[in-house]
């Protein structure tokens, strides 16, 4: 890991930055309101921005996730290159007869062959969940199988 | 009813009051419209209301000058708010050689110009610290507008804003004192109290201000506002009484909030500081005499010639310090050209004085020309130092004494 600076500025938040591989010089600026700047250094003059990027507090949040080489996204990835295995986002409704009850209790695995691998609850992620977490309503179930095996836990978690 | 004591009248009170709120909100977006500040209109709308203005109003000046007072009280309040122990702490540390320069290369030109016109020893003082004090409010808002807020030579601009807001804790008192007007060793005697109570309520602020933070969090944001808002006259009043100047008790009280507490007030605040430092500004101007600014205006504009070139070395030497190349240190001179409220706060000290008003005059001309030329040579600054790098190459980084650079211009 690159090493990461630390400088405060006064009335206003504080700025990390680091040199990328590449020899980029970025630097994440954090404002008191919660409200971030990504700023990318000018080669020719290091000490202004050629880019500032304005995110707010959710665009932080979306770009984080995208960034971070989070569970869903290692096994998408993973689930992509081989063939024959499909991934699919399973919402848990209020109606769902999944809804409350823990993955064990529902017996995906051993009725479909598929695993669920992940579970997104509001803004965090479960990942590799095991057969005594429970599926709230709202929950998204990460899973991977075969296409037919989907298509039955489909069925499982609407009917 | 105080408002109407002058014309006997309310209905008139709130027809002048509306019709100058009114103008004031055209001129807020005007100046927001061409990304200027809004200090600049204020005080030119205030001379047209004020005496022997065009439209001379008939509303209570007892009235509004509490009101003005207020203003100012807020303006400070939310200033003490911006920073941080922390980071007043760390400003003191690496920035008190900056701070130093700053406040010599920059309160002389006032303070020779007041003797220049023959003022008294305290007039000339207050114009010095009118040409001193750099604008945070304009600054601040510059460098996130020309999105310069990841800029290398930024950190330098703002701790020397900071130091200069704590430089005012000793200067205000300083300056109350001389503006009683006392014999030598009373003022010294005043002086010494004044900055005796600073000290005490800094020190109280450091060592309690988290606790005050948290007893206050607690409530709703009707009771934070009017905690806050009580808190700041109350302290503003004492300090008044013991002789310091009330602004500096309302910026010790901004000071002292600290955590969550201080960005919820400060957002709590905001609106009610507009309003109120609204009314400051066209009041101050207001007392100004519009026949007797055009006798100020040829020395605001030599002042402001010199003081902008004492804040280009200023902004210089600061940014050399953080090793940054020639282009930032221009841009941080450039940038730290706008005087703004506090310059208006300090010569509003001095209206009682002899020379008040032409003092008031000078201040006015000087912040008109300052708030505008400031942010103009922050834009313009970077277009200069492009130009000039383009035939030149940025081949002739810094010289900074000991810093050695690598191959793109940064301190090793």
């Amino acid at each position: 890991m690159p090493d990461i600076e630390e400088t405060m500025l006064p009335g206003v938040g504080v700025r990390h930055e680091f040199t990328t591989a590449a020899g980029e010089r970025v630097a994440v600026l954090t404002h008191r309101t919660g409200r971030r700047e990504l700023a990318i250094y000018d080669r020719d003059d290091p000490d202004t921005c050629r880019t500032v990027l304005h995110l707010s507090s959710d665009d932080t949040v979306a770009l984080s996730e995208l960034l971070a080489a989070s569970q869903v996204s290692e096994t998408v990835r993973t689930a992509q290159r081989l063939e024959g295995v499909a991934i699919d986002w399973l919402t848990v409704t209020d109606a769902s007869p999944v809804a409350g009850r823990t993955i064990g209790d529902g017996a995906f695995r051993t009725n479909t062959g598929v695993s669920v691998v992940a579970v997104i609850r509001a803004d965090s992620t479960i990942p590799a969940p095991g057969p005594q977490t429970t599926l709230e309503p709202g929950d998204i179930a990460v899973a991977v199988g075969t296409p037919e095996g989907l298509q039955r836990l489909h069925t499982l978690f609407e009917s | 009813m105080i408002v109407a004591a002058a014309s006997g009248d309310a209905a008139t009170a709130f027809i002048e009051i509306g019709a100058v709120a009114l103008v004031l909100a055209v001129l807020a977006r005007i100046a927001a419209r061409f990304g200027f500040t809004a200090i600049p209109l204020y005080l030119l709308a205030g001379l047209f209301v004020g005496e022997g203005g065009l439209f001379p109003l008939d509303v209570s000046h007892d009235f509004i000058h509490v009101v003005a007072e207020i203003g100012v009280l807020l303006l400070l309040l939310t200033l003490g708010l911006e920073y941080s122990v922390d980071e007043l702490r760390h400003g003191l540390r690496t920035g008190t050689p900056t701070g130093v320069f700053d406040a010599v290369a920059n309160f002389t030109p006032g303070f020779v110009a007041g003797v220049l016109l023959g003022w008294s020893v305290a007039a000339a003082v207050l114009l010095g610290g009118v040409t001193w004090v750099s604008s945070s409010g304009i600054i601040a808002k510059v460098l996130s507008d020309l999105d310069r807020l990841g800029n290398r030579e930024t950190p330098a601009i703002l701790n020397l804003l900071v130091i200069e807001d704590l430089a005012m804790a000793v200067f205000l008192p300083i300056a109350s004192a001389l503006v009683a007007g006392r014999a030598l060793g009373a003022t010294a005697g005043t002086i010494a109290i004044a900055l005796a109570v600073v000290a005490t309520i800094i020190g109280l602020a450091f060592r309690f201000g988290d606790r005050l933070s948290a007893l206050l969090d607690r409530g709703g944001d009707e009771a934070l506002l009017l905690s806050v808002f009580g808190l700041t006259l109350v302290v503003g009043g004492l300090a008044q009484r013991l002789e310091v100047s009330a602004a500096i008790g309302a910026f010790l009280v901004g000071l002292a909030l600290s955590g969550p507490v201080q960005t919820r007030a400060g957002t709590l605040i905001a609106p009610l500081r507009d309003l109120f430092a609204a009314v400051f500004f066209v009041f101050f101007s207001f007392q100004i005499d519009p026949s007797k600014l055009a006798d100020s205006l040829l020395p605001a504009a030599l002042l402001t010639i010199v003081g902008v070139a004492a804040k280009i070395a200023t902004g210089w030497f600061a940014a050399r310090r953080a090793g940054v190349a020639r282009p930032g240190r221009v841009r941080a001179g450039a940038t730290l050209v706008a005087r703004g409220e506090f310059s208006i706060v300090i010569a509003s000290l001095g209206v009682g004085l002899h020379d008040g008003v032409k003092l008031g005059a000078v201040a006015a001309g000087f912040v008109l020309f300052t708030a505008l030329v400031g942010p103009l040579a922050a834009r313009y600054s970077s277009a200069f130092v492009h130009v000039r790098g383009h035939h030149r190459g940025f081949d002739d980084r810094g010289d900074v004494a000991g810093v050695e650079l690598d191959d793109r211009g940064r301190p090793r």
